[in-house]
């Protein structure tokens, strides 16, 4: 429903504004949601704002998971 | 006696206006001084309303496209290369090889005269690189108000060399489909420039004639089915037109689509699919199965076609779908699309 | 792109389509409910269906913000560009949603409206400071993913002491979407349409957290596990349902925990609750009215409430009687069912709210799918 795209923090601007990068194309927006958010972090970009952050050790295990052996199959 | 003085046209900061078009002194200036003078060919030089050359034997193809796009400067060009790329690529894909170009300009008043001189200035580049001269054009001015700044048709004739028979309809089960490059540039990067929606991107136009291409594998392989470029509504719309005209269904593949990552990217922000975003310097090709990778490698060679894939089959199918595996393993359709495309956020 | 090609990985779909078909019990049937219009999309565009076995029946639910704002809205939307002069600033989406007397916005910008299609709430602001002179209405619309946006631009407004930003508020709400759907007889009573469960949305997830589905989990005892928005994302999801149905537990899960918490955005939360308050009833295109499903702008910044500055009437329109998007929203129906599917409806000419968006079911069976039909037909 809601179009938005995890995306790296690149550069923080003056006040809530910051250049994200996603596959090498980078667009100004908003952080005022989410004003925590350093650069290094990824968020999650929906219509010109970023509404959360993603957590890449999380990502890592919820990869983990899919590929995990099925313990039913056994 | 005193040599005739004629105030040279103000490129710098001058404007179009009404004089320009009315056929009196300022056009005809204007037409010396910026269209003979940057296209520059035997037959504008002769200043007649016509062009006359001969033609040589064969199948002649003629091809017409205006031009309206905004912005008229994008990444990787303008409306003015587009214009003859345009028209150039749209003769080649008869399998023709273009020969003379003619070019119209409706002008608004109060479009800036430097803006009009670079795009000038860029059609000339772009026809002295391809070698096919526009030959004849014409010049109106609209009031200000009533046109997009500047609008183009560019009109293009070719000839067909003889046993070369290519054509939308013509092709066949089996038939393997290729595409010459990476696909979406072009809508990407206009869409960059597009107000409401700048994001920074390297991605340029892809705009570029393609003549030479087609004629390297028209020579190889001259059985070529089908060739198109697919400008607005990208590869599927490309893939249903061929699809409807022949009366067969296309299978491709996701993973064997040629796509920059950033195109991808971009495409990914605004709710975009690639598959429907428009390219002017990439074509589609179909043919026999036992010429396709004859073919592949003549388009890889060419500097035009280094990312050239092949991408799927023709099949069987009454009711002409275009089909997709999917990079998941799924399938799903490749419609038209619906409208024009928008960005979305839902 | 990170984070997002590791999530549509067609080995590991493999690994997942295989411990799915492992884990659905035999002689068993599956349906759940994906609640947004994302994941709609995201299983017609991947073709996911083809990897779930065939006793697992995916039910598109009505998520959708553009194809639940009803006709009327759209009409005042337009009368506001039409009538007061505005320069009205809308997201893309809604630009060819069809109106009332065969009108759209998009026509009604053909026809001399100045309606300007922007990316951002921000960027409506921006127009209003550009433009002091004329007054700008920001058409929003969306869950409560879009919503906190909204707040900002209000609050940015109030800062700046724009007295020509105004803002056309038609934001909605998942949760009381959802307990409408449990609620309608064909799932409560009459059985006809079996949910097993239900796919929670991602982004909305990410600013309300996952706390709101408990209520439901408990209540309907469903399971609702919450998904990214990725192919991977709502195969995962779907393994969980299943074994939480073969298990017999409804508990709220979380697949998409690398960007929701229990909590949610607590930040984006505390700026919608400023700004706007429920409304006691709004009407949903396909549903009906909904109770307590919509939120306008609070008194303290009615001088930015577009309704107020001009008067705004809603009238209800209602849709093509043959229309059968209210019973496929609820899942009742499929959009083959219907009978303007595919003649009188399509994307080109949508009739109802599945067909609006390419979200929608209709539109998303028509785009992507309906070259299955034909093994039927």
């Amino acid at each position: 429903m809601c179009l938005a795209i995890p995306a790296l923090v690149v550069e923080r601007r003056k006040g809530d504004d910051a250049v994200i990068d996603l596959g090498g194309v980078r667009k100004t927006v908003s952080l005022a949601l989410v004003p925590e958010a350093v650069e290094g972090d990824y968020v999650i970009v929906h219509a010109g704002y970023a509404i959360s952050r993603l957590d890449p050790a999380e990502a890592q295990r919820t990869l983990a998971l899919f590929a995990e052996i099925d313990r039913a199959a056994a | 006696m005193k040599k005739d003085y004629v105030r040279p046209v103000d490129f710098r900061n001058g404007r179009v206006d009404m004089s320009h078009g009315s056929g009196g002194r300022a056009m005809a200036q204007l037409i010396d001084e910026l269209f003979v003078a940057a296209f520059d060919n035997e037959w504008l030089r002769q200043l007649n309303d016509q062009a006359c050359f001969a033609v040589p034997g064969g199948r002649m193809v003629m091809a017409t496209d205006s031009h309206v796009v905004s912005p008229l400067f994008f990444p990787g060009g303008d409306i003015g290369c587009l214009a003859v790329h345009g028209t150039i690529n749209d003769v080649a894909m008869s399998g023709a090889r273009p020969l003379y170009l003619s070019a119209t300009f409706i002008l608004e008043e109060g479009f800036p005269l430097a803006d009009l001189k670079r795009i000038v200035e860029s059609m000339a580049a772009a026809a002295r690189d391809a070698r096919v001269p526009i030959v004849t054009g014409d010049t109106k001015v609209v009031e200000n108000g009533k046109g997009d700044g500047v609008f183009i048709t560019t009109t293009g004739l070719g000839v067909v060399p003889e046993g070369v028979e290519i054509s939308g309809d013509r092709a066949r089960r089996a038939d393997r489909v290729l595409v010459s490059g990476t696909l979406g540039d072009h809508g990407v990067a206009i869409m960059s420039f597009r107000e409401n929606l700048e994001f920074e991107t390297t991605i340029r136009s892809d705009t570029a004639a393609l003549h030479g291409l087609v004629a390297a594998m028209v020579a190889a392989v001259p059985g070529i089915r089908c060739l198109r470029d697919p400008t607005r509504g990208g590869l599927a719309a490309t893939l249903n037109e061929l699809a409807r005209a022949s009366g067969v269904g296309f299978r491709i593949r996701e993973q064997a689509l040629p796509v920059r990552p950033e195109v991808h990217a971009a495409c990914e922000f605004l709710g975009l699919d690639p598959l429907n975003v428009a390219n002017e310097g990439k074509l589609v090709a179909v043919c026999a199965p036992a010429d396709s990778a004859r073919l592949l490698a003549t388009m890889r060679a060419h500097p035009l076609g280094r990312d050239a894939a092949i991408v799927g089959e023709a099949i069987e199918d009454r009711q002409r779908f275009v089909q997709m595996e999917t990079g998941l393993g799924g399938s799903r359709m490749v419609d038209w699309l619906a409208g024009e495309q928008l960005p979305r956020i839902c | 792109m990170k984070f997002v090609d590791e999530f549509r990985d067609g080995g590991l779909a493999r690994v997942l389509a295989g411990k799915i078909e492992r884990a659905v019990e035999p002689g068993r049937r599956y349906n759940f409910m994906e609640f947004c219009g994302g994941h709609t999309h995201a299983i017609s565009r991947y073709g996911v269906t083809d990897l779930l076995p065939a006793s697992v029946n995916m039910v598109h639910g009505p998520g959708c913000p553009v194809c639940v704002l009803p006709i009327g809205r759209i009409d005042n939307a337009i009368a506001l560009a039409r009538d007061h002069g505005v320069i009205l600033c809308t997201y893309a989406d809604t630009m060819r949603v069809p109106a009332s007397e065969r009108s759209s916005l998009m026509k009604a910008k053909a026809a001399g409206a100045d309606i300007r299609m922007v990316y951002s709430a921000a960027d409506a602001l921006r127009i209003a400071r550009e433009h002091p002179a004329r007054e700008v209405v920001f058409f929003a619309i969306g869950f409560e993913t879009t919503t906190p946006p909204t707040a900002l631009a209000i609050l940015e407004a109030e800062r700046q002491e724009l007295a020509n930003f105004f803002v056309f508020c038609n934001h909605v709400l998942t949760p009381a979407a959802i307990a409408n759907i449990l609620e309608s007889p064909q799932v409560r009573d009459i059985g006809t349409v079996p949910l097993d469960g239900f796919v929670g949305p991602a982004h909305v997830s990410c600013v309300i957290g996952s706390a709101p589905y408990e209520y439901f989990a408990e209540e309907y005892a469903k399971p609702v596990v919450i998904a990214g928005f990725e192919p991977l994302d709502v195969m995962q999801a779907v393994l969980m349902l299943v074994r939480q149905v073969n298990e017999g537990r409804h508990e709220v899960e979380n697949e998409f925990a690398r960007a929701v918490t229990r909590d949610g955005n607590v930040k984006a939360k505390a700026l919608v609750a400023e700004v706007f308050e429920l409304r006691r009833a709004f009407e949903w295109r396909g549903l009906g009215e909904v109770p307590y499903s919509a939120l306008r702008i609070k008194a303290k910044y009615a001088r930015f409430d577009a309704e107020k500055r001009y008067g705004i009437v809603y009238r209800s329109v209602a849709d093509n009687k043959a229309c059968e998007c209210g019973a496929i929203l609820r899942g009742a129906k499929t959009p083959k069912d219907c009978k303007l599917f595919g003649t009188v409806c399509t994307p080109e000419t949508p009739m109802g709210s599945c067909m609006v968006s390419s979200e929608g079911a209709c539109a998303a069976w028509y785009t992507y799918g309906r070259f299955r039909d034909r093994e039927a037909a």
